[in-house]
């Protein structure tokens, strides 16, 4: 997405050791993992396993005590204003503002970023003609289906061309067509344009064969690698019964 | 990240704030509505009971529907500043806080200029309030009325801030009516909106003493000076301590790793 030349070695996304308490309730603990540019990385976990807790943390919602998260070759502490430009993000909730247009909505992200007028323009129609829905451009959010308004969301996070995209269970309450389209333009991006996109579900045929999955139950990061290797590492024929083994037992593998 | 992009941000927020506020016109005239009640209502129900003597900034008798103008103002802005922090907090609204949070600019500037657009919405508010208000005889002197804007300034910042910082803080007012028990009817009624303090110290020395403590007091009296040309020292620089304390205190608990903020387990997961 990017001018500068990506490493495709280097992470775009380095977490390290990272632990998060909420008062004696531990969300994470010692999670690891890395995803690289260019890659579709599913963050599989059961509700509650501490998927919105890790975003929250890559987010700079709040920081980390422990454990070290960084982006490209920034420190999130250290660097957050460059490390931070560097990802979109699709929250989990809803964040669109339903009384403003998706022109409206769009041009605010934008401006959070220090865009343009003219750029945000540019960008958003472009964006949202690769998603097909150019023509939505003018209408008010709350005029929008479930599955549009999702992908309103990640055109916007695209807005300020970023080289790693967080998902956070963005096709959660859609119907099967909304889910598809969603999936097949982010994977697109990934092939295309390079890039790095971790994808948070619960919904294990979101997956498919060839990618990388991080397998997140209780907090703890319990596999992670190609979907092959896991299933080769527990002897499965399938990712399902895979995760099913894995979340069953609670080892690391 | 240089000037520019400071100030295409700062503008950004401050569009959609006002953007928000143009559509969402139940807030707007609920805005209005409330402070005209007591004007309308209230104040005439009142007028015959309440005799207001002579009392600075006034230089004669006034009707009490004058004297609680300026209260009426802040609590505009009172409402205001509540709404539009701790609106923040709802589920409905988590997701624009963290969309806002997640830019790259610095945190500060981010809640800063979200502040400042709070404030200029109250203010289109108040001016409304006073145009409508001035058929009811409420004729403050023409400088007054621009007199009266570095004051909305700053006693806007005051509430908003002290309303972004209990969005932080506070986990349990996550509904409107928890605000307006505990923090807006007690910062109103134990203030000089209503009636002077003077009235309230013939009732009970206590009582007057924690209405002059009460900052939305000094709020109210700085607001009731400028608004007739007049400067009260010690109301603006108890206001202006006060903004800079609870502006410190929403900073500090939008910190991501000091803050309150840290404490509050995001729902959904």
């Amino acid at each position: 997405m990017s001018n500068n030349v990506i490493n495709d070695k280097a992470p775009a996304l380095s977490v390290s050791n990272l632990t998060h308490h909420f008062g004696k309730l531990c969300a994470l603990e010692d999670a690891t993992l890395q995803v690289f540019p260019g890659d579709f990385t599913v963050l599989l976990g059961l509700n509650g396993a501490g998927k919105t807790t890790l975003y929250s943390l890559i987010t700079r919602l709040y920081n980390n005590r422990s454990g070290s998260i960084k982006i490209f070759d920034f420190d999130l502490h250290q660097q957050s204003s460059r490390a931070l430009s560097k990802i979109g993000v699709v929250f989990q909730q809803p964040t669109l503002d339903l009384d403003l247009t998706v022109a409206q909505n769009l041009y605010y992200y934008a401006s959070l970023h220090g865009l343009s007028k003219k750029l945000a323009g540019e960008r958003m129609k472009e964006e949202l003609s690769r998603m097909k829905i150019l023509d939505q451009l003018k209408k008010k959010i709350r005029e929008l289906s479930g599955g549009l308004r999702r992908r309103v969301e990640i055109a916007r996070a695209l807005l300020h061309k970023p080289e790693m995209l967080l998902l956070d269970e963005p096709t959660v309450g859609l119907d099967v067509s909304s889910r598809q389209a969603i999936l097949e333009h982010v994977r697109n991006l990934c092939h295309k344009d390079r890039l790095a996109v971790l994808w948070a579900t619960h919904l294990i045929d979101e997956i498919d064969e060839g990618e990388k999955v991080v397998i997140l139950h209780e907090g703890e990061v319990l596999a992670s690698g190609f979907v092959e290797e896991i299933n080769k590492k527990v002897n499965t024929s399938n990712i399902r019964d895979a995760f099913n083994l894995i979340i069953k037992s609670g080892k690391k593998i | 990240m240089t000037f520019l992009h400071y100030l295409r941000c700062f503008w950004g927020i401050t569009t959609r704030e006002g953007l928000r506020f143009v559509n969402q016109r139940e807030r707007f005239l609920s805005a209005l509505v409330r402070p005209l009640v007591w004007l309308l209502i209230f104040a005439a129900g009142f007028r015959s009971v309440l005799g207001i003597s002579i009392i600075e900034p006034y230089e004669t008798y006034i009707l009490y529907e004058v004297y609680i103008a300026p209260g009426l103002i802040g609590m505009i802005q009172l409402f205001n500043g509540m709404q539009s922090s701790l609106s923040m907090v709802y589920d409905r609204e988590m997701g624009s806080m963290r969309t806002l949070l997640v830019s790259p600019l610095p945190r500060w500037f981010l809640l800063l200029s979200k502040l400042f657009a709070g404030v200029a919405v109250s203010i289109v508010q108040v001016y409304t309030f006073l145009a409508i208000a001035w058929f009811w005889e409420i004729e403050p002197p023409a400088f007054g009325y621009f007199s009266l804007l570095p004051a909305l300034v700053l006693s806007g910042l005051m509430l908003g801030s002290l309303g972004m910082f209990l969005s932080s803080a506070i986990k349990q007012l996550e509904n409107f009516a928890g605000v307006m028990n505990f923090v807006i009817f007690p910062m109103f009624f134990a203030s000089s909106a209503l009636y002077p303090l003077w009235k309230m110290k013939e009732s009970s020395e206590w009582l007057y003493e924690l209405c002059w403590l009460n900052p939305f007091t000094h709020a109210i009296e700085l607001i009731r000076f400028a608004l007739y040309g007049q400067m009260n020292w010690t109301s603006f620089a108890y206001t202006a301590i006060a903004t800079i304390i609870f502006l410190s205190l929403a900073v500090y608990g939008y910190d991501p790793s000091r803050g309150l903020i840290t404490r509050k387990k995001i729902s959904a997961d």
